[in-house]
């Protein structure tokens, strides 16, 4: 048998143990490296305390900062960038790949860069920002600014996802779609939505987890402010000098909710696609 | 004036699909190779390609004219366009496939097809010959005025393939409206249409019915559609026609008067096996099978359908042929200009 000979030369009975055992170190390494930080976060106080940190007003006002920004991010996000991404994932026109470019570009940049450039564009002294006083607009510091920040770093994450998605999609369908009098809008809405909503909602739990841990573009641009601009992304960082206990409470909650949305995104990927039909 | 009037010039990548075309309450078959131009053709009426010139009309309505910036959106010209694979949406049942179309329900017509128990399945879970009527009922949901099926056979096996067909050829026929049928198959042509149209590298190289066809092709393409033996000769005329000569060696007489490099196109069954001494062409036979009451014989150069006879057909043996001079049809051994003469504009108004 081929598989016999291969396994009699490839090692004689020592060198294999040799590389079973080097192997499993590195997997041990490598693991324990990532899990022992999770260990210690999720083991640092007793689940009675952990709770009790959750109940405090720094807690609940975070959450629901958190929850108030980023539904309203997502919602920008999704209503804005589905068209947006539908256009650029099914035409081909001049510049589309400087858009996508463009549109990539805050998933490559720091997010304290992206806070500093939200910053010197719609802050008081930036470059729209006297336009946006005299329009009575000041969103530095509010809760507009969380949103802001959110949606320009994890915006990006779902855009791009969508225009895969959208570029997946069989062209033919869509062609028959117009054949049967589908006009533009009911061929995005009827079909090409449905057709791509895997890869949209894999795509939209990537970026709302995004989203929920923005640190650095918020703290820079909106601050972070009990009640108004602080997030539980933010919240543990402001908090971490006093009370190391609510800090680690929230981080907890945080990667509780990061590895729910990791596995919702990762159950939607492996949803058996039904976008082609075997011949 | 025909219902439908096509008449477009679209740069393809490696050629030009120059088509012109009349057809009414009728089912003409588009044949031809792979890359020809034939769904081409189909996505060019249905608007879902732009040609650099044209026109289209449906009776008085314009849906194409390039001349006075007239394109109707696929959405606004009324046809029922099934594509290759039949392009069902695998999101939706089959009753809102058809909705979709129709905008209500249409049970009538998945009762009509025969597809009326499937209305709650979906496009993955049916098999091929149910897909294809899933198809149809959707494209007959828009209210279609002309019927435009790219390759309806192409996802089936042989024996659905029959049963489809035969059922298609029916639904045609009660529909009588304008359709083109493209399929690269001449036996699917004659089933389902009077009337075929070759394409070759964009061209339309002939227009007519199943037997024109085989009784006079216009090139070696139509010629080797249609399954004939197809041959390089070099002709030398005579009184009563000409004499050609077969590259490979051997001869044959023809009645048409002809010089020089030609194409001899003989059917296969117009071929007469007889003893080699007996004839001035020779060929050796590679395979026999039967095939209807008689057999298929595959020899080097030539396909022969013959009945059972006195002369020994045994595989490997050298056999003579020969045919009747009316048979041995002479075609221009250049394909290219005979599809700039007068057939091309075959606006035909038979029906």
């Amino acid at each position: 048998m081929i598989g016999d000979y291969v396994r009699a030369r490839s090692s004689s009975a020592p060198g294999r143990i040799v590389a079973v055992v080097a192997l499993a170190l590195v997997v041990a390494l490598v693991l324990g490296f990532l899990l022992v930080p999770i260990v210690a976060l999720v083991t640092y106080q007793p689940l009675g305390g952990l709770i009790d940190e959750l109940g405090k007003p720094v807690t609940t006002d975070a959450i629901v900062v958190s929850l108030k920004t980023n539904a309203a991010a997502m919602l920008l996000t999704i209503g804005l960038g589905t068209p947006l991404a539908y256009l650029i994932g099914r035409r081909r026109f001049r510049g589309r790949r400087f858009v996508i470019t463009l549109i990539e570009l805050p998933l490559a940049m720091p997010p304290a860069v992206a806070g500093i450039a939200l910053l010197v564009a719609y802050g008081r002294l930036g470059l729209l920002g006297h336009a946006l006083q005299v329009l009575g607009v000041d969103v530095l510091f509010t809760p507009a600014a969380v949103v802001m920040a959110i949606t320009f770093v994890a915006s990006p994450f779902y855009i791009r996802g969508a225009i895969a998605a959208f570029e997946a999609i069989d062209a033919t369908l869509l062609d028959v779609a117009a054949t049967l009098g589908a006009g533009p809008l009911r061929r995005m809405l009827r079909v090409a939505i449905p057709l791509a909503r895997t890869g949209l909602g894999a795509s939209a739990a990537l970026s709302f987890a995004r989203g929920v841990g923005e640190f650095g573009a918020t703290i820079l641009f909106a601050g972070s402010f009990q009640g108004v601009t602080q997030t539980l992304a933010t919240a543990p960082y402001s908090l971490f000098d006093a009370n190391l206990d609510q800090a680690v409470a929230i981080g907890v909650l945080l990667l509780v909710f990061s590895g729910t949305i990791l596995l919702t995104a990762k159950f939607l990927w492996s949803w058996p696609s039904s976008i082609s039909i075997s011949r | 004036m025909a219902q439908l009037d096509i008449d477009i010039a679209l740069a393809r990548r490696s050629f030009e699909l120059v088509v012109a075309l009349g057809l009414d309450a009728e089912t003409i078959a588009v044949v031809g190779r792979s890359g020809a131009g034939k769904s081409s053709l189909l996505r060019t009426i249905a608007g879902l390609e732009r040609p650099r010139r044209g026109r289209i009309t449906l009776a008085q309505e314009v849906w194409l004219d390039t001349e006075h910036d007239v394109r109707l959106d696929p959405e606004d010209r009324r046809v029922g366009y099934v594509p290759q694979d039949y392009g069902l949406f695998p999101h939706l049942t089959v009753a809102a496939n058809v909705r979709f179309a129709a905008r209500r329900n249409r049970p009538d017509l998945l009762e009509r097809l025969g597809v009326a128990h499937l209305a709650g399945a979906r496009p993955p879970q049916l098999s091929g010959g149910e897909r294809q009527r899933v198809a149809l009922a959707r494209a007959l949901a828009r209210g279609p005025r002309v019927l435009l099926l790219d390759e309806p056979f192409a996802a089936l096996d042989a024996t659905t393939r029959a049963q489809v067909r035969d059922e298609l050829a029916q639904e045609l026929n009660e529909l009588e409206l304008p359709t083109l049928l493209v399929t690269h198959s001449f036996d699917d042509a004659c089933a389902l249409a009077r009337r075929i149209a070759v394409l070759d590298s964009g061209r339309l190289e002939q227009l007519g019915s199943p037997a024109e066809l085989l009784s006079a092709p216009a090139t070696a393409t139509v010629a080797a559609l249609t399954g004939a033996n197809v041959v390089d000769a070099t002709a030398t005329r005579t009184a009563g026609g000409s004499i050609v000569r077969l590259e490979g060696g051997g001869e044959l007489t023809s009645s048409t008067p002809a010089d020089g490099p030609v194409k001899i196109a003989i059917h296969a069954w117009e071929l007469e096996v007889t003893e080699p001494a007996a004839s001035a062409l020779t060929d050796r036979i590679l395979s026999v099978r039967p095939q209807g009451g008689g057999l298929l014989i595959k020899l080097t150069r030539f396909n022969v359908q013959t009945r059972p006879q006195d002369t020994a057909i045994i595989e490997g043996s050298t056999v003579g042929l020969r045919a009747a001079p009316t048979d041995v049809r002479i075609l221009s051994a250049d394909t290219a200009p005979a599809c700039d003469s007068g057939h091309l504009e075959g606006t035909a108004t038979s029906g």
